[in-house]
């Protein structure tokens, strides 16, 4: 250190430079490389189809003029009935998934459950947490049907991904003092879950069922273009249609009532904190 | 026994003091809560458009359904992997491409060092509409656009990340230290001096953690694209349905998984080594 600040004051041409992100000067060039070779090799997959995208343009073109202005009377009836299901469901399947996911979620815990209990939670959790709505969407279309039976069923499915994980944190992070308490009166297990683990994560969990229904509401909106009800499938068939208009209405409506979601549910969850 | 009922515990030898755990308007809040949700629920129950007869065989379809995907078909494999390849391509190259552009969205739509109220107000734009609709549509509209392909699924998932990342990064932005840029200013700084010397420094750590956990959801993301057409796995998953190929339907079904995992699993590491 003593070096470097001599030469310092002696070297008249000293510039101060900002040190690198990654100090080893070899790892730096490797990582570089790596990662030019990476993407040389990822753009050449692409297959880039220049005249298409040329013929796309004119299309596009067709696209917006269609689009602009939106169009909200001709369709609607069509537009507020889509919405009501698409809240529906998203209500439905935050409140059963909820309920569903605390078990789940428990099972999930390492430290309330015996190891194989735990491992399957754990699966279970993971799995559900991995596949997207609309993979799950296009499988329960195809075994219970169109409409809005297979929506709910796929944001249950989604909301127990996400909201079992966070549960099974919760539950990992509780205090023992309660739990010695309630044991030392000589209650069973689950007089114990009851009595002293549910009570401290009562108040994340309302938190995260308030955010889990801003979550469910914007899936909601794309599984429907696969089948599954709700806005979704009214927004698929005003494209299928090529019927524009009606499709950026939809488009302002939804990014509206996200925004909204996301102001209530934020206001509720800062609420109940 | 004179001095205990003087002192607080008097009140518990008082007949007509009772411990309740809620004030008066804590209960009739909770009470009011409690009917909003059951009438929400009744109204639901009531209005919504179900074809009940569905909804009580929907359990036998269901197992019926997973009888026919056992066992995953260990055959379409060689035919998974590349695709698999491809969905991971799509998401990263779909990140650094939102990177590019959402910097400086976000230095535009951050209120402290956006220059002016219209550069405020169009980037904020982009930001809520790029943010609000979902990747798949967006991927709806960029097949129609460019055709089918990873190209079009590139697109769409840079697009709905550029409000995502931008809107965090921005936030970040609102939230740093002055002083490094104040300090800046007083030395006669121009605004590109600034922007690298004291803005850059201060962000880089959300950066980092922005971008990763962008790419760990653009994985998840990219692996439905291929449903609309716009490459990945998702046309795969997409075919194996369409020709009842249950066997191969589960085989996809557990590669997505892996996939994801491994997505964890390294923005698991990276995010070790970088924060």
């Amino acid at each position: 250190m003593s070096g470097t600040s001599s030469t310092v004051s002696a070297d008249q041409h000293y510039v101060w430079k900002r040190p690198h992100f990654i100090e080893s000067f070899w790892v730096r060039i490797g990582i570089m490389i790596l990662s030019a070779v990476y993407l040389v090799y990822a753009f050449s997959t692409l297959e880039i189809d220049f005249q298409r995208v040329a013929r796309g343009i004119p299309r596009a073109m067709q696209i917006f003029s269609g689009a602009i202005p939106p169009d909200f009377a001709a369709r609607g009836s069509l537009i507020v009935s889509g919405f009501i299901e698409s809240i529906q469901i998203t209500f439905l399947a935050t409140f059963v998934g909820v309920l569903l996911s605390i078990p789940f979620g428990f099972m999930a815990a390492r430290n309330v459950t015996i190891l194989p209990v735990y491992g399957l939670g754990r699966a279970i959790v993971i799995v559900a947490r991995s596949l997207h709505p609309v993979v799950l969407g296009v499988l329960f279309v195809k075994a219970v049907g169109f409409g809005a039976v297979a929506g709910v069923l796929t944001l249950l499915i989604y909301t127990i991904g996400f909201v079992g994980k966070l549960i099974a944190e919760a539950v990992e992070e509780i205090k023992y003092g309660q739990i010695e308490a309630i044991r030392s009166t000589g209650a069973g297990y689950f007089t114990i879950l009851i009595y002293a683990v549910f009570p401290q994560i009562m108040p994340r969990l309302i938190g995260l069922t308030m955010y889990q229904l801003d979550i469910n509401l914007r899936a909601s909106a794309v599984i429907g273009l696969v089948g599954a009800g709700g806005i979704g499938s009214t927004l698929n068939s005003a494209f299928g249609r090529y019927d524009y208009g009606t499709a950026s209405a939809i488009l302002i409506v939804m990014i509206g009532l996200i925004l909204v979601a996301e102001t209530v549910s934020g206001k509720l969850r800062r609420f109940t904190r | 026994m004179s001095k205990l009922t003087s002192g607080p515990l008097s009140e518990l030898t008082n007949e007509s003091y009772h411990w309740e755990r809620y004030t008066f308007k804590q209960k009739m809040g909770r009470y009011l809560a409690f009917f909003v949700v059951a009438g929400l629920l009744l109204w639901t129950f009531n209005t919504i458009d179900v074809f009940w007869p569905w909804v009580w065989s929907a359990p036998e379809e269901i197992q019926d359904m997973v009888s026919r995907m056992m066992p995953p078909n260990p055959y379409a494999v060689p035919e998974i992997l590349p695709v698999l390849v491809e969905t991971i391509n799509i998401a990263t190259i779909g990140t650094l491409f939102a990177v590019i552009i959402s910097l400086p969205i976000a230095y535009f739509g951050a209120r402290n060092v956006s220059p002016n109220k219209i550069t405020l107000g169009i980037a904020r734009l982009i930001i809520v509409a790029t943010r609000s609709i979902n990747t798949l549509i967006w991927a709806l509209l960029f097949v129609a656009i460019l055709g089918p392909g990873p190209m079009a699924g590139v697109v769409a998932i840079g697009f709905r990340s550029i409000g995502f990342m931008g809107k965090l990064i921005g936030e970040s932005i609102e939230e740093m230290d002055w002083g490094p840029v104040e300090a800046l200013q007083s030395s006669g700084s121009s605004r590109g001096h600034i922007i690298s010397y004291a803005i850059v420094p201060q962000v880089m750590p959300t950066f980092w953690a922005v971008t990763i956990l962008r790419w760990d959801i653009n994985i998840r993301e990219s692996t439905v694209l291929g449903m609309v057409g716009a490459g990945g796995i998702g046309m795969l998953f997409q075919v194996a349905i369409d020709l009842f190929r249950w066997n191969d339907v589960s085989m996809v079904l557990v590669s997505i998984v892996t996939v994801v995992l491994f997505g964890e699993v390294v923005t698991g590491l990276v995010r070790r080594k970088l924060i």
